[in-house]
């Protein structure tokens, strides 16, 4: 594996049993991911988009075949390992926030700190910097409730980067958002790729918002129908 | 910010609900506490009672005098060791709801049939024993009258009259005793039977009942039967028995006070651990995008289950020791009043720790089963739900 490589897919399958039947999702995908890439993955509804998220995010296994992260199998890891690896490689942003709504705007900022050894004053400068990143330093006390769908995606991202993880997954990141404001997330989404050298990998519907992506992939029944590399 | 302010922050995000949940358990001990202490205290003279202690009181019912010539005749029945005996007074201190338990007493006696219970000071045993207008006092009741050393203090009779006319008869504080045990009764005033038999206007060689101590507990049955015997078919028939067994047959003639409290205390219980834990399981589950947000993030599935088990624990805890608080300042209250009936009214220690076990255990079966419902949540499920 090319030290440039970050994610791996090697022949993985994905199948659930509902009923009596077996439904298939992915058979035989294959996908690399290299460092400081921004992929975005379209598809139609039920293409397995999201699974394929989950299980690039550990929250999902393969039924079978393999994948790599940074040189170390993980489709084999069990769930405790893979809760401590998603803490420390992964920075998750979902479409609806999911900020925690009794937590100010900083102290969601800080939730992924927790899971590291930083101390609170270290924890500290590192929420302020994520904040200052997003440009919601003068909203750090604000509650959730407080604060507009947009603002609300920067604390999200501003969580998802202050541990620096090295890979980033955004599912339908600005699904939630009007036009104009979906388009300032995804030039921050932009501008971590491109002048902080994170891996994005970013669900979507939106052919817009994939045009920020540094090339797309389109899934339809569980395969990558298409290449698409964006200039 | 650490877990505990996670614990926090979810545990008052909804104030009415958690104020609801605490108040219930809230209830729940204040009655615990109170209702237990209750029957501790009821209990109390079962539970100090001596075993080689034994009491003579008048067959037909306790209420009905003996001749004082009866303590003599018992003193003489082989394996009695020492005899002594009372006489209710019915006493108050200046109104009526000052109640005061008073027993007029044949002093050196008592004092050698109660020596491991009540603890006076020597000089202060010898003042009294030479003043007949002399009493002791229990610490409790010195402390809620503020009686001193050397007071003269005048007790009244809802009973007795005296010669004089009046229902009031002046006494002189020379002792004040503790008991050696906590619950040991403290708050009862001695004083000397033969001044009172002389001062009162009934007069008359009575007295109220016969207490005496053998010198072998396991000799006990003998010696009451042999007492009784030695009475039948006089003037006044005797009913011999254990001060354990007296005491217990003095209160079950309110009835079976340990089933009625058991009752109360488990319907309140059940009551508030049905409630509680339907609230702790709506909460978790209103949480469940939350918990599946927090497992994406990296937060162990264990370290989420100890931090809803710590939050149902806190619950049971706040609403259990306000509780528990309120039970205590209840007792406190009702001391005074009810000082007469039951001396050793006390919420102790006991109690308290029992209480907080309960507490523990309230949290722990509350909040087990969403805390293994959020253990268990598969954060894709969790999502999809969502």
């Amino acid at each position: 594996m090319s030290q440039d490589v970050l994610f791996q897919l090697n022949g993985v399958n994905k199948s659930f049993v509902k009923g009596k039947e077996e439904i298939s999702i992915f058979n035989d995908l294959n996908l690399t991911i290299d460092r400081g890439d921004f992929v975005a993955i379209m598809g139609p509804s039920g293409s397995g988009k999201t699974t394929l998220l989950n299980m690039l995010g550990g929250v999902d296994q393969p039924s079978g075949g393999e994948i790599w992260f940074d040189g170390s199998r993980m489709d084999n890891l069990n769930e405790s390992a893979l809760t401590r690896w998603r803490a420390h490689n992964i920075g998750f942003i979902f479409q609806f926030y999911n900020l925690m709504p009794m937590l100010n705007a900083a102290r969601n900022v800080e939730l992924p700190l927790l899971l590291t050894k930083l101390s609170k004053a270290q924890r500290k400068k590192n929420v302020e910097t994520a904040l200052a990143l997003v440009g919601l330093s003068d909203r750090a006390r604000h509650m959730p409730s407080e604060m507009s769908g947009g603002q609300q995606q920067r604390v999200a991202i501003a969580r998802a980067v202050v541990s620096d993880p090295k890979l980033i997954l955004c599912d339908e990141p600005t699904g939630d958002l009007d036009r104009v404001t979906a388009d300032e997330i995804l030039e921050m989404l932009q501008l971590l790729n491109r002048d902080h050298g994170k891996t994005i990998v970013m669900v979507t519907h939106d052919p817009s918002a994939a045009k920020y992506a540094n090339r797309t992939l389109h899934l339809d029944k569980g395969k990558f129908v298409q290449r698409e590399l964006v200039a | 910010m650490n877990d505990l302010y996670l614990i926090y922050k979810n545990m008052t995000r909804k104030p009415l609900r958690l104020f609801l949940t605490c108040f219930a358990i809230f209830i729940a001990f204040l009655i615990y506490g109170a209702v237990t202490t209750l029957k501790s205290a009821l209990d109390a003279g079962i539970d100090l009672a001596a075993d080689n202690r034994l009491v003579v009181v008048n067959k037909i019912n306790f209420t009905q005098p003996l001749p004082i010539a009866y303590a003599q005749k018992v003193a003489v029945v082989d394996g009695v060791e020492h005899v002594s005996y009372a006489n209710w007074f019915g006493g108050y201190y200046q109104e009526a709801r000052n109640q005061v338990v008073a027993m007029a007493v044949e002093p050196e006696s008592w004092l050698q049939v109660y020596e491991r219970e009540i603890v006076l000071p020597p000089e202060q045993r010898a003042a009294w024993l030479v003043n007949r207008q002399g009493v002791v006092v229990g610490e409790n009741l010195a402390q809620r009258l503020g009686w001193k050393i050397g007071d003269r203090v005048p007790v009244s009779s809802s009973i007795f009259s005296h010669k004089d006319g009046g229902h009031t008869w002046d006494f002189v504080v020379e002792g004040i005793f503790t008991g050696s045990d906590p619950q040991h009764d403290t708050n009862s005033m001695y004083l000397h039977f033969k001044y009172f038999m002389e001062t009162q206007s009934f007069g008359g060689e009575w007295i109220g009942w016969i207490t005496l101590t053998t010198a072998d507990a396991a000799q006990n049955q003998r010696i009451a039967d042999e007492i009784d015997s030695g009475f039948a078919n006089s003037q006044a028939e005797t009913d011999t028995s254990t001060e354990e067994a007296f005491s217990k047959a003095f209160i079950e003639q309110i009835g079976n006070i340990g089933l009625i409290i058991f009752g109360v205390v488990f319907m309140a219980f059940f009551t508030i651990l049905i409630l509680v834990g339907n609230t702790m399981a709506l909460a978790i589950r209103e949480r469940t995008g939350e918990i599946a947000v927090l497992k994406t993030l990296g937060f162990a599935a264990t370290r989420i289950f100890k931090m809803v088990l710590a939050e149902s624990l806190l619950i049971a805890l706040i609403g259990g020791l306000a509780g528990l608080g309120a039970a205590w300042l209840v007792i406190e209250g009702a001391k005074g009043t009810m000082a007469q009936f039951l001396p050793s009214l006390v919420l102790d220690s006991g109690i308290a720790l029992q209480a907080l076990l309960f507490m523990l255990l309230l949290g722990l079966v509350t909040g087990l089963l969403p805390a293994f419902n959020a253990l268990r949540l598969n954060i894709v499920t969790a999502f999809n739900r969502g």
